[in-house]
């Protein structure tokens, strides 16, 4: 889409569509001719491994679509009459409940992978912020897609996070009420949630367009964080970079076909196999895994709007990460201090995965206990606050300080020497040993 | 390259032969238990599975419904009563024969009465009660859980429901057990309350409100095994593992024969990247 096009049309037919149409045109040169940084690593397949989920789920959310009743008194059976009497529908079922899961898996991975090689730095900012909104709108879809089975963890997970916008002043009840569409979590929330759960992947393949476009406009960035500087940096995207994602795709659906077969239900809950019951809450309300991390983050907070708060800003805060990080060096690879921040904040990021699946009060470990036998040590909330609390801090403190006080390695003067950099400094490891 | 090959190979491999992780709510250690079709190469015992609703069918069903599963249902590929002859499930005589046993309520078309039919194939397992409040009514209060999909709907799925079955024993002393209640240890709940012993030593598990339902010797098989509380157990989990999810066997061959398409896919793939790649430094 950006630069010169090379594409030239042979037939007649071709030669007539592209004076009216360039559409050709533009696929050739955005996925076939399109000059691609020829050192990217495996880390930077997930990209296309996502295209694949988006596309996946779309295809099988509208067959499950088919088959499905959105009404309080049917949406249960109706996803057991596709596990049973629907031909292959355990399989389209067990592919789109996983397949949520692997996109958000798949999604995760690029993200931490675009943070450590400064792929949101200038001038990738919109980039970047197109793919925070991506993000943002993959958990509202996954979100809605998980209340649909209408079983008590769809419920009651429904129940507690719209009840987190009714924190908010003034307008908090109004949003719930009209969200619910009622005064409490009913058929029509039901209803309304599979018509936006509906509308929203499409919304997402919008976002994506404009993502790849924006990609396209920039260049794609690479492990070294510095640009192209003449042909002997990037090859052709068709066939290097094609057959090297088509390979880690297939990797993926491994992985994907592991779940979907033989584990389908190791990521759900136990409690989504009995049917919604209102007035039955069960005993320990967990969201998916992929959203464990904000429930930790939320439950740090002794205060509901103070948590509600918090949670989104963890998620309002990448939209700002462009202009936070102060650094001119691009790529983690040459900043050795920054390199050690970035490992504690994936392993935080964990940590609060962690935590959030756990009961607050549950002690992580107990050094004693007091003379009324309360135990001491540290129990889930407070861990959950410490990581919580280095979570902002490392964006808000550690990356705009950072950058400004560091002294970064040095960097390459391009990516083919960056390459023959590598490959010498590897020869020497191999005759020093 | 190679050792991230492999890294990978293992981490599936644990996967697929992993069970499920799962604790007992309860907070109990669930008893060991396994059944044929656990695992990737788990097969399908159809004896255990047709004992099992011998079981069903004279122990649970007085209380339990099974709203989601059809007597076609035992005649289909990976049913206890599958038989090659009947493609057709609704064809297969032995399962018509089970059905022909049960009425099941329905509307005369001629006249609009409410009458009571023969079942067929088609019909679903008939509910032992007419509503919930019956259902309430006959059981002191408590509703006896659906039991299409209950593997599935319990932490530790079918080692939970053995582990509940044989586990009813006399309550420890300084318990007091509710009338009409009787106490599990893998049951959820807190007993504090109606503990009056050592206030840290709080029995685990919980009350619950059916009774013993399997005692020697209630169910007699056909095919001759002994009828003990654990093989009961065993054989009635089993019918409720396969009555859970009726297509888990297709599943597994499915993923099979994915896999293997899959792992000989990467290897093509890899093959290809490496030689399109070949004499390109990166």
């Amino acid at each position: 889409m950006s630069g010169h096009s090379t594409y030239e049309p042979k037939t007649g037919f071709t030669r007539w569509l592209d004076s009216r149409l360039p559409i050709i045109r533009l696929g050739y040169d955005s996925f076939v001719d399109y000059p691609t940084p020829k050192n990217l690593n495996y880390w930077y397949t997930f990209g296309g491994i996502l295209s694949l989920c988006l596309i996946t789920q779309i295809v099988t959310g509208l067959i499950l679509a088919m088959h499905y009743v959105p009404h309080v008194d049917h949406a249960f059976n109706s996803v057991e009459h596709i596990m049973r009497d629907v031909n292959h529908g355990w399989l389209i079922r067990y592919v789109h409940a996983n397949g949520a899961s692997m996109f958000l898996f798949a999604v995760y991975m690029h993200m931490f992978r675009g943070l450590y090689y400064g792929s949101y730095k200038a001038p990738r900012e919109v980039l970047w912020i197109l793919g925070c909104v991506i993000y943002l709108l993959m958990m509202a879809t996954a979100f809605m897609g998980y209340v649909l089975p209408w079983g008590q963890m769809s419920f009651h997970g429904a129940v507690v996070i719209t009840n987190l916008l009714g924190a908010f002043p003034v307008v908090g009840e109004s949003i719930t009420t009209w969200l619910w569409g009622g005064f409490a979590v009913d058929n029509p929330t039901l209803n309304r949630f599979f018509s936006l759960h509906f509308l929203m992947p499409f919304m997402i393949a919008g976002v994506v367009i404009l993502h790849v476009w924006a990609l396209h406009v920039s260049g794609q960035n690479n492990p070294t964080g510095i640009d192209p500087k003449s042909k002997e940096d990037t090859v052709p995207f068709t066939p290097y970079a094609t057959v090297k994602d088509g390979f880690a795709m297939v990797l993926f659906l491994i992985l994907f076909s592991v779940f979907v077969f033989f584990q389908p239900n190791a990521l759900g809950h136990a409690d989504n196999y009995i049917p919604a019951n209102p007035l039955v809450t069960p005993a320990h309300i967990v969201p998916e895994w992929y959203f464990l991390p904000f429930y930790a983050i939320l439950r740090a907070v002794p205060d509901k709007l103070g948590g509600a708060l918090l949670m989104f800003g963890a998620i309002g805060v990448l939209f700002i990460l462009p202009w936070l990080d102060t650094s001119k060096v691009r790529s983690l690879r040459y900043r050795p201090t920054a390199r050690v921040f970035f490992f504690l904040f994936v392993l935080t990021c964990l940590i609060l995965g962690w935590c959030g699946g756990e009961l607050p009060d549950k002690m992580v470990f107990q050094v004693g206990s007091t003379s009324a036998g309360d135990p001491i040590g540290l129990n889930f909330v407070w861990l959950s606050r410490i990581a919580s609390a280095y979570y902002f801090a490392y964006f808000l403190i550690v990356m705009p300080v950072l950058g400004l006080i560091e002294t970064p390695d040095a960097v390459p003067d391009s990516i083919t020497a960056s390459i023959l950099d590598h490959s010498a400094e590897k020869k020497g490891l191999a005759h020093a040993g | 390259m190679l050792g991230k090959g492999f890294a990978i190979a293992a981490v599936v491999a644990l996967l697929v032969s992993a069970p499920p992780a799962f604790a007992s709510s309860s907070g109990g250690e669930l008893k060991q238990f396994s059944l044929s079709t656990d695992g990737p190469f788990g097969r399908f015992d159809a004896a255990q599975v047709q004992r099992g609703y011998k079981v069903y069918r004279e122990v649970c069903a007085a209380c339990h419904s099974m709203n989601l599963v059809s007597f076609r249902n035992l005649g289909q590929p990976d049913g206890p009563f599958y038989d090659e002859k009947y493609k057709n499930p609704n064809d297969n005589a032995y399962v018509k024969a089970i059905s022909k046993d049960y009425n099941v309520p329905d509307i005369d078309t001629e006249t609009g009465d409410v009458i009571q039919r023969p079942a067929t194939p088609a019909d679903r397992f008939p509910n032992p009660y007419p509503n919930e409040y019956a259902a309430r009514a006959g059981n002191g209060g408590a509703l006896p859980p659906d039991l299409s999909i209950i593997t599935k709907a319990r932490e530790g799925g079918p080692a939970y429901i053995y582990s509940l079955l044989t586990s009813y024993h006399d309550a420890p002393k300084g318990l007091e057990v509710p009338a009409g209640k009787y106490y599990n240890p893998y049951m959820a709940g807190d007993l504090s309350s109606f503990w009056s012993g050592d206030k840290d030593k709080v029995p685990v598990g919980g009350f619950i409100a059916m009774a013993p339902p399997l005692v020697v010797d209630k169910v007699s098989f056909d095919d001759g095994t002994k009828s003990t509380l654990e093989q009961q157990a065993s054989d009635v989990v089993a019918f409720l593992d396969w009555a859970a999810e009726p297509k888990a066997g297709e599943r597994k061959r499915t993923g099979f024969a994915v896999l293997i398409y899959l792992v000989l896919f990467a290897g093509l793939l890899y093959a290809s990247y490496r030689r399109v790649w070949k004499g390109v430094k990166h």
